[in-house]
């Protein structure tokens, strides 16, 4: 856990996350997320083996409704403020080569 | 006249609203002249809704002249935190992302503040998704701190903090994921909350980290925020983290006073490094000033508090990183047209996203990914249990603990924009009680040598919202803070 964050960790991170980085960024990024992580690193000092993790404030397991049909927001309403839409979809850039 | 209104408290203007001493449209005119002479100063607002607010408050005034109930904050003016989803008007957490975007509906809470006849006066600047100490992360340029406008307003909700401080509105709404009510409240010398998790609703808000995010009120009193912390709280079934059983209210023990009140200060706090000799001495003060009304006052030890900032800043991005998965640049928001649609969300999310939103989104992907999973993410959730564990051990002693709000007064714009860990370390004594889901709020008590505000925090257990609020108005009776300084006149 101590081991530092590398320049090739940050791009690969920055791919997973869909972020394009510039070298420069890769650069000012790597230097700042490892002083970062050299800080969160002081968890480790502590003896924790076998204490529960909390995941959630609340003690919520699954919160159920009923299932009924009611009114939702109009599909209009939300294309309205897509960057693009059209025949009542959002439209995306191609995914597959055409045929 | 009109900077007379600007400096009365939203308990005193729905008063005069009541009683026919003001207008709701005398009240929102004042508001708004203040909005527009010091705003471009100040850049607290980001977008400012005159005139829906001038027909609103047209149709207050109509009500009340028909002699019909307007509701318990009629004629009172609001400003919303810019990650408050709201019908129609722009919101854009601070990005440059959301620019030009215009809900669909409104949050829960501000429904609820308009059913009950508040008039929203528009949009608050905060740091990009809420993400920041300073307010210097925003999208739209910093807020200055009314106090001294070389200085930062605090962060995230720096905005909504310096509004309020500056008598732009009486009361605006924040969220607070780490300390981003509290902190900027701190630092503006206002009355800031952070209701216990899942106290108010989150339905419509802008997710940073949903474990940890909680909507509050800011006041320049205490009763204030009593008084819209009331408006707005309670189930909703919207949000499905939201707590069924109704809270109980806490405008009523404000003046119970703290005779035989458990104070605990917490030492680890009471010594944290960075922490400024003035900060520490006011500490001091507000323990004996608490002790002098009757509280009984001890120091008491959360030994892993002082983990919390080590957790949070592995938890809070892991959580962003998934949430900010959305902004792809399809369904809303800007889009940066690349060759496929992979390229489209990396070309938006690069151009859309700031610097600190980049990098916690890295950080929380790190965290998150194989082979340090456990490491991190799920250490962090463990020191979690530790801290919720450290707190219900000293409640089994005190009512409520005690701490500074933040270890320095307002600092300097500019001053740890370069040092990401230097402005981590402002949230120090904040972030816990997010952690663990409980209570905090914020209450102005003096004054640095630079006449710089400083504020005090009253923490208390998940629920706890009624002692909390007796300590706080007991505090501010005792420190005689005048938070209303900035509000008339010239800065």
């Amino acid at each position: 856990m101590s081991a530092k964050i590398t320049r090739e960790d940050v791009a690969h991170v920055a791919a997973l996350a869909r972020l394009d980085v510039t070298d420069d960024e890769l650069d000012r990024f790597t230097k700042q997320l490892d002083a970062i992580l050299e800080h969160a690193a002081s968890v480790e000092a502590l003896d924790i083996d076998g204490v529960k993790p909390t995941y959630h404030p609340l003690p919520l397991v699954n919160v159920f409704r009923d299932d009924v049909v009611r009114p939702s927001i109009e599909r209009d309403a939300v294309l309205s403020q897509a960057p693009e839409a059209e025949d009542g979809r959002f439209r995306v850039t191609r995914i597959l080569d055409a045929e | 006249m009109t900077d007379a209104i600007t400096s009365k408290t939203a308990a005193e203007l729905a008063g005069d609203f009541r009683d026919g001493t003001l207008s709701a449209s005398e009240i929102v005119d004042a508001h708004l002249d203040r909005i527009e002479a010091l705003n471009p100063e100040l850049n607290a607002f980001l977008y400012i809704d005159a005139d829906r607010a001038r027909r609103r408050a047209a149709d207050l005034d109509a009500v009340r002249a028909a002699g019909n109930e307007a509701g318990a904050l009629a004629g009172v003016p609001i400003g919303l935190k810019d990650l408050l989803c709201t019908e129609g008007i722009p919101t854009t957490a601070g990005s440059k992302i959301l620019k030009g975007w215009r809900p669909p509906y409104d949050a829960t809470v501000v429904s609820r503040l308009e059913a009950q006849g508040a008039i929203s006066l528009g949009k608050l600047n905060m740091d990009e998704f809420a993400m920041g100490s300073s307010n210097e992360n925003s999208a739209y340029g910093s807020v200055k701190n009314p106090w001294d406008t070389s200085k930062v307003p605090g962060g995230s909700s720096g905005g909504s903090a310096a509004a309020v401080a500056a008598g732009m509105v009486p009361l605006a709404l924040g969220s607070d994921t780490g300390g981003s009510i509290r902190q900027p409240a701190a630092l503006c010398g206002v009355v800031g909350v952070k209701p216990t998790y899942g106290r108010v609703s989150r339905y419509g808000v802008i997710a940073f980290a949903s474990s940890l995010d909680q909507i509050g009120p800011f006041g320049r009193t205490v009763a204030d925020a009593a008084f819209m912390l009331e408006a707005i709280w309670g189930y909703d079934h919207f949000d499905s983290t939201s707590i069924e059983e109704p809270p109980t209210p806490v405008g009523s023990v404000l003046d119970d006073g703290v005779q035989g009140l458990r104070v605990g200060v917490i030492s680890e706090l009471a010594n944290t490094e960075g922490l400024q000799p003035e900060v520490a001495a006011a500490l001091q003060r507000s323990a004996g000033q608490l002790a002098a009304a009757g509280a009984i006052v001890d120091e008491v030890s959360v030994p892993s508090i002082e983990y919390g900032l080590s957790a949070y800043y592995l938890i809070a991005p892991a959580e962003a990183s998934s949430n900010l998965a959305r902004y792809d640049g399809i369904r809303y928001g800007l889009r940066v047209e690349g060759p496929d649609t992979a390229a489209t969300n990396r070309l938006t999310r690069a151009a859309g996203f700031g610097d600190e939103v980049k990098r916690r989104i890295m950080l929380g992907t790190y965290a998150l990914s194989a082979g340090y999973y456990d490491a991190f993410y799920g250490k962090a959730q463990q020191v979690r249990t530790l801290i919720i564990d450290d707190f219900a051990r000293a409640y089994e002693r005190f009512d409520v603990l005690l701490s500074p709000t933040s270890p320095t007064t307002a600092f300097g714009l500019g001053d740890k924009v370069d040092d990401p860990l230097a402005m981590y370390l402002s949230d120090v004594c904040t972030i816990a009680t997010n952690l663990a889901g409980a209570p905090a709020m914020s209450v102005p008590v003096g004054k640095d040598a630079h006449g710089l505000p400083i504020g005090m925090q009253i923490l208390a257990p998940a629920l706890g919202e009624r002692p909390m609020f007796q300590a706080g108005a007991a505090l501010e009776a005792a420190a005689s803070f005048n938070a209303a300084e900035k509000t008339g006149g010239a800065l």
